[in-house]
């Protein structure tokens, strides 16, 4: 409402300024002035009511100086004044300076709380004439929620003469509502009215028909019950909706960040503590990417993340097969040895960034066009979140692919698969694993440039995510990427569909109980691979 | 039960209440992501009998002892124990194993880290249980009863040997002395002498001849030699179903284990 | 064959372990109490408080060694039992506050006033006895084991997954005892303790009772650990770490032995708990935090698992160089060390402390051994062990 109230006032004063020159003559608008000059509540709110819909040019910037208390009249004078932002004093009949000097007896004209609600009703109605099509649409919507009956004539007016679509429906809302709060209206004009509301179908339409007086007549009230039934219905939909995107979002991030782990435990099963620390280092060479371009070629800004994508890959793939060469490779076949020694390694990471970076959150900017958001249906959709499902996808397309169709990959799995046999016919198997081990650490390295774009990017970054993505590696099931998929989406789903009823933390107990009681009945996950090869 | 209607029993279905087999295997399939590891087997070893079984690798002889020991679970079939009274595809490892039905691993399992008595120990008929193994007291009986076991698969001098330390025929011996000290009812003995020289096979051949005296026994081995030497009944497994069955020289001259194996 | 259980039980190792826990404990607390001030070798009780909470480190220690050392059951959520523990008996010590607390309550504690608690909850009760919390301090932990372990073990959930799955639980704990409206004192968690047992905790005597009844209970703990590994159990259990199935088909109910022996760990955890709360003054969330489960686990593997008193010297070792790290200028590369600390032990060391000098012996006795046999066989009298290999 303020916010609309500052437009509001903006655009009174461009008004005001081309009223300034045209000139006044006597009409319904300046009979309405002089009601003002009699200091009564209810000749004021008469007074506003008429000013605002006189359609004169000068009723916008007069009802915003009411509003804030710039209004002043000479009862002797039978004038009425605005007091300009500048403190000139200016003639509200013709809206041009007053010269010399202002009546000795000017006094500010009063509101009341009651006629607050006039004057925003009557701002509403003036603002449904405004030539902008959005801020008609506001308007409308403003009369929507205000539900003031004198807006009326002011709505009918605009209505007949309104083009846009979006807008002219809106105020046929608009219309109904005040129609259907009316006590006057008749029985058929507050059905009508319900269908036309019950077809808008969001929250405020159902506020509206469950907020009405009970003493309506039985048709309208059997016809309310409905629409009321029937939005709540439309409601779950959009709410079932909602949560599945934002379950899709959380299953993206999810599957972004525990992606490259199926990589390492999944298809090699070394237990990589240290992971989350590769989507760490990943979202730091987008910053470290983000502060050179700042320095150097702002002009570059919208491009940083493609820049950062390969630079990320290369840091995190490099750091992860010097971690693989140094350590992980002495402790294969050690599975809790591995473990403990890439939870070192992570702590190891984590203190160096904090030295090289310092302990706080950087600031890391979203590129124009991951800024901002647009509605879809009864839903709002963010482009970060949308331009990471899409990234999302791309990596795993692409990792799938690579696996499938690539000399590596094909290594890869043959590695995996049985590795005595895949050394016998020539593949160099320790290559192999720092490769992998470079590839899982590669992939966490770029999910750290997409979460960079919605996490704090902190030395601790990684450890919010590696039980996450644990969980849903196990989840899924080890040793398959499909899996994985399948079990990032449903965690983040289901997360998000238990959170309206248990809040996001006890949703998140509730996930991890639930996975852990799902290890006890399929301890090899959803997809797991069954078979004698993986007993021992 | 004559040898005849046994014959039979490789086609026909046998009502498990008139069985009197030890061991009664009925129509068992097990697939691995489409593999099919057991296809429709059936066989049947009587009490008190010794059997060889052999065949191809990917026959499916290890896990048809998986299937008999409770380590997998037939998709279809049935497995009954001791003239049909132990539904063995409703139970666990232990619940098997506390029946009487000890296993021999084709790789030799022993705890390497305890030593050979330490072994013959745990391997010993008793109590399982927690409370008995937290009350646990050496007495002279069960003293006896590990020198015995010793003595039989000749390991006397290595009593106090970290188990880990033994050969390879070692742990063969001493895995087959713990089989011995479970006093099982039947014995499934998985490729006994794989790389033991022909003085320890032929050791180990009149090992298993002895312990056959007083218990049933299954040996699964590939060496023709050694099943030779046993000289007992042949059951040969191709691709998950019995192939053949009968003394090792007709099993031997048949054509299609000639087929199978030489693949002619 | 068997020696004496008596003997098992004690053996040089543990007779040696339990002397200098005794010397420990009765040291202390005189060059505390008796020493006067200026002297030279007077405690302060900042130190005394410091080993006390050195001696709960080594029982948390002990309690992750029984399980990993011997049935190789990693576990990365014993700091959960240990919080547990520590949250009963906190609870015990809030009750005793009574009203001497700033809002001067005499049933509720602060937090609850605070929180516009109109009645003590339900699972409060009973908290004032300190019986019930000390039963607590066992129960609470030792049920949570028992059903984490039903369920995980009869499904045979073993290794990296059990670990994760461990990580998992003390990470749902975490987020659970962070929120206000769980009833535990949200994240500023139990404190402004007054007294145990009518003592004052902030008293010298209590502090150095404390330390001799944490010494006491880790004497009792490691002698009922040894107990545990030198029974049949225990080589039940060792069978079960090297050879699991192989245990199963010898007709051993797995499941059983490794439920019971991480019952028991877990309790001993929550002993450990219980008894860091009074000392340290403090239980909060924090102390559910997966990162402090795994660091225990460094301290068992940098004392050498499967040894129980190197899990008691790993947390001592660990713990004093944190203390004395974290404090100077060097504190900034602390957890450098402790990085390098997993990396280096489990690379270098991966039998600990104990365990590469009980190996060190072991060769050498053998390495006599040898020397002696060589020499006996140039007399031309043959030991008969050698004639079967």
């Amino acid at each position: 409402m303020r916010r609309f109230a500052v437009c509001f006032i903006a655009l009174a004063l461009v008004i005001g300024m081309f009223a300034a020159s045209s000139v006044a003559h006597a009409g319904p608008y300046e009979d309405a002035l002089e009601k003002f000059t009699t200091d009564d509540y209810s000749d004021t709110a008469d007074a506003v009511t008429e000013v605002a819909t006189s359609g004169s040019p000068l009723a916008a910037p007069l009802i915003a100086a009411l509003q804030d208390g710039r209004l002043q009249f000479s009862a002797k004078d039978k004038k009425v004044f605005i007091k300009t932002a500048d403190d000139k004093v200016v003639d509200a009949a013709t809206g041009k300076p007053v010269e010399g000097a202002a009546p000795d007896d000017i006094d500010t004209v009063r509101v009341n709380n009651r006629l607050r609600g006039v004057i925003d009703a009557a701002n509403g109605a003036l603002t449904l004439m405004a030539p902008n099509p959005n801020r008609r649409y506001e308007a409308a919507q403003a009369v929507f929620k205000s539900r003031e009956a004198s807006v009326l004539p002011a709505l009918d007016k605009a209505l007949a003469s309104e083009a846009n679509p979006k807008v002219k429906r809106a105020m046929v809302e608009a219309r109904a509502a005040v129609v259907l709060t009316a006590e006057d209206s008749s029985d058929a004009d507050k059905i009508a009215a319900v269908a036309v509301i019950s077809a808008r179908g969001d929250q405020d339409a159902l506020g509206l028909i469950d907020g009405l007086p009970a003493n309506q007549s039985p048709d309208v009230h059997a016809a309310a019950v409905a629409a009321s039934a029937k939005i709540q219905r439309t409601l779950a939909i959009w709410n079932t909706v909602q949560n599945l995107w934002y379950g899709l979002s959380l299953g993206s991030v999810l599957l972004l960040a525990a992606i490259g782990l199926a990589i390492t435990f999944g298809v090699m099963g070394v237990i990589n503590m240290a992971h989350g620390e590769m989507v760490m280092l990943g979202a730091y060479v987008t910053y470290v990417v983000q502060e050179l371009i700042r320095t150097k070629n702002p002009a570059l800004f919208d491009y940083s993340l493609v820049i950062a994508l390969p630079l990320a890959f290369l840091v995190a793939a490099s750091v992860g097969i010097l971690i693989e060469r140094t350590v992980i490779r002495f402790l294969y076949g050690r599975p809790l040895e591995t473990l403990l020694a890439t939870w070192g390694i992570s702590l190891v990471l984590q203190q160096a960034v904090r030295g090289s970076f310092g302990p706080t959150n950087k600031e890391v900017g979203n590129p124009s066009w991951m800024s901002g958001a647009f509605d879809l249906g009864g839903i709002l959709i963010t482009y970060n979140r949308l331009w990471i499902i899409v990234f999302t996808g791309i990596v795993f397309v692409a990792l799938l692919g690579m696996l499938r169709f690539t000399r590596l990959g094909l290594e890869m799995r043959a590695v995996t698969q049985n590795r005595s046999m895949a050394a016998a016919v020539g593949i160099r198997t320790a290559r192999i694993d720092a490769l992998t081990f470079g590839l899982g650490s590669g992939i966490a390295g770029i999910a750290g440039v997409a979460l960079s774009q919605i996490d704090n990017v902190s030395p601790n970054l990684g450890q919010g995510y590696i039980i996450d993505s644990f969980m849903v590696v196990v989840f899924g099931g080890v040793g398959n990427l499909w899996g994985t998929l399948v079990g990032a989406l449903t965690l983040g789903i289901a997360n998000k569909f238990l959170e309206p009823f248990a809040g996001a933390v006890l949703a998140k107990i509730a996930i991890l109980v639930f996975i852990i009681l799902f290890i006890q009945k399929r301890p090899r996950g959803m997809f797991a691979l069954k078979g004698r090869a993986i007993e021992a | 039960m004559t040898e005849n209607k046994f014959d039979s029993n490789l086609t026909k279905k046998v009502d498990k209440q008139t069985t009197s087999a030890l061991l009664y295997l009925d129509g068992i399939s097990v697939s691995f992501d489409g593999f099919k590891a057991l296809n429709e087997l059936s066989f049947i070893i009587e009490p008190g009998e010794m059997r060889a079984i052999i065949g191809p690798n990917g026959a499916g002889k290890t896990t048809m002892m998986d299937v008999v020991t409770g380590k997998t679970r037939p998709d279809t079939g049935e497995v009954y124990f001791e003239a049909g009274t132990h539904d063995l595809s409703k139970l666990d490892e232990t619940e098997i194993a506390g029946l009487g039905i000890g296993r021999k691993f084709q790789k030799p399992t022993v705890f390497d880290m305890h030593t050979v008595e330490d072994n013959l120990l745990l391997a010993l008929k008793n109590d399982r249980g927690v409370r008995a193994a937290l009350l646990w007291q050496s007495s002279s009986p069960q003293e006896k009863r590990i020198d015995e076991v010793l003595d039989t698969v000749r390991l006397k001098g290595l009593r106090s040997r970290i188990a880990g330390s033994l050969s390879h025929g070692q742990k063969q011996w001493l895995e087959i002395g713990m089989l011995l000290a479970q006093e099982p009812k039947l014995l499934l003995v998985d490729e006994p002498v794989a790389g033991m020289t022909d003085a320890e096979t032929q050791q180990t051949a009149e090992l298993l001849k002895e312990i056959n005296r007083t218990k049933t026994v299954v040996v699964v081995e590939h060496d023709m030699h050694f099943v030779r030497e046993l000289g007992v009944k042949v059951t040969c497994l191709h691709e998950g179903s019995v192939l053949a069955e009968g003394t090792i020289d007709q099993v031997s001259t048949n054509d299609r284990v000639v087929e199978v194996y030489l693949g002619r | 064959m068997k020696s004496h259980p008596l003997i098992r039980l004690l053996d040089r190792g543990a007779t040696l372990f339990l002397v200098l826990l005794a010397a420990f404990a009765i040291t202390i607390p005189v060059l505390n109490l008796l020493v006067p001030d200026g002297s030279a070798l007077h405690v302060s009780t900042y130190f005394v408080a410091l080993f006390g909470k050195y001696i709960c480190y080594g029982l948390l220690a002990l309690s992750i060694d029984l399980i990993w050392g011997y049935v190789g059951i990693l576990s990365l959520g014993h700091g959960a039992f240990f919080a547990l523990g520590g949250y009963a008996m906190g609870m015990y010590l809030m009750r005793q506050i009574g009203s001497r607390g700033v809002y001067a309550n005499p049933i509720l504690p602060d937090f609850m006033v605070f929180l516009n608690y109109s009645e003590l909850p339900v699972f409060w009760y009973g908290f004032n006895h300190f019986a019930y919390a000390a039963l607590m301090v066992l129960l609470v932990p030792g049920l949570l084991a028992f059903v984490f372990g039903w369920f995980a073990f009869r499904s045979r959930v073993t290794g990296v997954y059990l670990s994760i799955i461990t990580q998992a639980m003390t990470y749902a704990l975490l987020l659970g005892f962070f929120r206000n409206n769980f009833g535990f004192g949200g994240n500023n968690g139990l404190t402004d303790f007054k007294d145990i047992l009518g003592f004052n905790v902030q008293a010298d005597g209590t502090r150095n009772s404390l330390l001799v009844i944490s010494c006491l209970m880790l004497a009792i703990c490691f002698l009922l650990c040894r107990a545990i590994v030198t029974s049949k159990f225990g080589m039940v259990l060792v069978a079960i770490r090297d050879a699991e199935s192989r245990t199963r088909f010898l007709g051993y109910r797995v499941e059983a032995y490794k439920l019971f022996v991480f019952t028991v760990s877990a309790c001993m955890a929550g002993v450990a708990g219980a008894l860091y709360v009074p000392q340290v003054g403090i239980i909060n969330p924090g102390e559910f935090a997966p990162a402090n489960s795994i660091e225990a686990v460094i301290w068992v593997a940098v004392g050498g698992r499967g040894t129980l008193t190197g899990a008691v010297l790993g947390a001592f070792v660990v713990n004093y160089a944190k203390t004395f790290f974290t404090s100077g200028f060097l504190a900034p590369y602390w957890l450098f060390m402790l990085g390098g600390l997993f990396i280096g032990t489990t690379l270098l060391m991966p039998r600990g402390i104990i365990g590469t000098y009980n190996a060190w012996r072991s060769k050498r006795a053998e390495a006599l051994e040898e020397n002696a046999k060589s020499a006996a066989k140039e007399d031309g009298s043959m030991p008969s062990a050698s004639a079967a290999e």
